[in-house]
């Protein structure tokens, strides 16, 4: 793990950061108007069912999330658990289970 | 009033000592006084007793401080002082830390100027108001005190973190039209160990007694490192 | 102790490496609810009305919350990291916490 490396994860952190600042603001916005008189489940498939564009924006949001949060608990890992080394082991077999979680979700209502 | 003063090293206690109110007396008048009428076995460092040298930083109620500069009245409205050696390096002892590491992770930073030149050339001629030096400039009147070392999170929590100061002394030096050595400084101030571990919490531009902004810096050195080369190649 | 540590930077810090952990043990429930639309709408359906509970919907408000207030926060970094610098951070600090408690509370107003 040498220093490029780990200037590397700085860079993926800050892009995806970007990335996530601009799915968060329409992930809110989304929310907001969604919720209004209560959420249901057909409100949300008939958003999401068959669409490209949520299919390709959530899947790009659950990428994005899992690299950004992976490289986040690394740092946690280390400073505030003494997770050494092991920390970036654990952060990137949390960062695969996010996307297999993740993408299976998006699959579940955009199928 | 009462004074709690650490003694002993990294194992020790906090010991009690009734100093007498003086007007615009400060912490190091303080730590003297105890030394020189109370308790002759404590040790502390001081120099020049008037804000200039950075050797009287100490812990004063939980803040890293210049003992010379604060004044009792400012920081024991409660009636009550505890002050103990700098944070987050051993402690020699009592009032005295070992201050060696910090100086080492200076050094490891490339904090210091790689010439190239010699006394056969001319003189650099650098233009104090180009955006490079007055980058360099902002940053360049550190002491090396080590107060900011000591109110740093991230030194405490990762041991290897350079710190504030030689990732700023650094910064300075990328900025030096004079310097040889940049790519290797890149290398030095990158990862885990350098700049990419600030998290802009900035204890650091808070307590610097120069008001010097050791994040502002390290914020220039996360630009400076975003595309490394590998080593040996030219960034 | 902890004088040193009172200023708003430091706790602009905090919040956000904090609201990153309660994001990321998030996620995973988040994405295995959504899951569940794989077993048909109705299936999700029934998931929602359990998270109608009051519990639920303030941990969601909460949450809520802790989406915005790491995007304001993410985005102070993101200015302090690339834009020429200020010394106003603290506004930024203080701008960040503004959003997020106008997330909060439109999304508490929307419900």
């Amino acid at each position: 793990m040498s220093a490029r490396f780990q200037a590397r994860l700085w860079v993926a952190q800050r892009v995806t950061a970007m990335i996530l600042a601009f799915c968060v603001v329409v992930h809110l916005a989304t929310i907001i108007l969604a919720v209004r008189g209560g959420l249901t489940a057909a409100e949300i498939l008939a958003r999401t069912q068959g669409s490209m564009a949520w299919g390709a924006f959530y899947s790009t949001f659950v990428v994005a999330v899992a690299i950004h949060g992976g490289i986040g608990l690394r740092t946690i890992g280390i400073e505030w658990l003494g997770m050494g080394r092991a920390a970036g082991w654990v952060a990137a077999l949390v960062s695969a289970s996010l996307v297999v979680l993740g993408l299976r979700a998006v699959v579940a209502v955009v199928a | 009033m009462e004074v709690k003063v650490w003694r002993g090293d990294a194992i020790g206690r906090f010991e009690s000592f009734e100093v007498p109110r003086q007007p615009s007396q400060t912490v190091l008048d303080v730590v003297t006084h105890i030394q020189r009428h109370l308790d002759p076995t404590l040790s502390y460092r001081f120099a020049c007793r008037v804000g200039m040298c950075g050797s009287c930083a100490m812990t004063v109620n939980g803040t890293p401080r210049w003992t010379c500069r604060t004044h009792v009245d400012k920081v024991a409205a409660a009636g009550r002082l505890e002050i103990a050696p700098l944070a987050n390096l051993p402690v020699v002892k009592d009032l005295v830390a070992d201050m060696r590491e910090f100086f080492d992770k200076w050094a490891r930073a490339k904090g210091q100027l790689t010439p190239t030149r010699t006394r056969a050339d001319e003189f650099a001629v650098v233009d104090p108001e180009s955006p490079a030096r007055r980058e360099a400039d902002a940053g360049i009147e550190c002491i090396g005190c080590g107060v900011c070392y000591a109110a740093c999170d991230v030194v405490k929590w990762n041991r290897d973190y350079l710190g504030p100061a030689a990732l700023n002394r650094a910064w300075t030096l990328l900025n030096d039209a004079r310097d040889g050595a940049q790519s290797a400084r890149l290398h030095a101030v990158a990862g885990d160990a350098g700049c990419h571990s600030c998290h802009t919490m900035m204890s650091c531009t808070e307590h610097c007694p120069k008001h010097l902004s050791p994040t502002r810096s390290i914020a220039g050195l996360k630009r400076a490192t975003w595309s490394l080369a590998p080593e040996g190649e030219k960034s | 102790m902890s004088v040193a540590r009172n200023h708003p930077a430091w706790w602009a810090f905090m919040v956000h490496r904090v609201t990153g952990i309660a994001l990321a043990l998030f996620l995973p429930a988040h994405f295995w609810l959504l899951a569940s639309a794989l077993q048909g709408e109705a299936a999700l359906e029934g998931k929602l009305r359990w998270t109608e509970q009051p519990l639920v919907v303030a941990g969601e408000w909460l949450l809520v919350i802790a989406l915005a207030a790491h995007l304001a926060g993410g985005l102070r970094v993101l200015a302090l990291e690339f834009l020429p610098w200020r010394d106003w951070q603290k506004t930024l600090a203080a701008l960040a916490a503004g959003l997020a408690l106008a997330a909060g509370l439109a999304f508490a107003l929307a419900r």
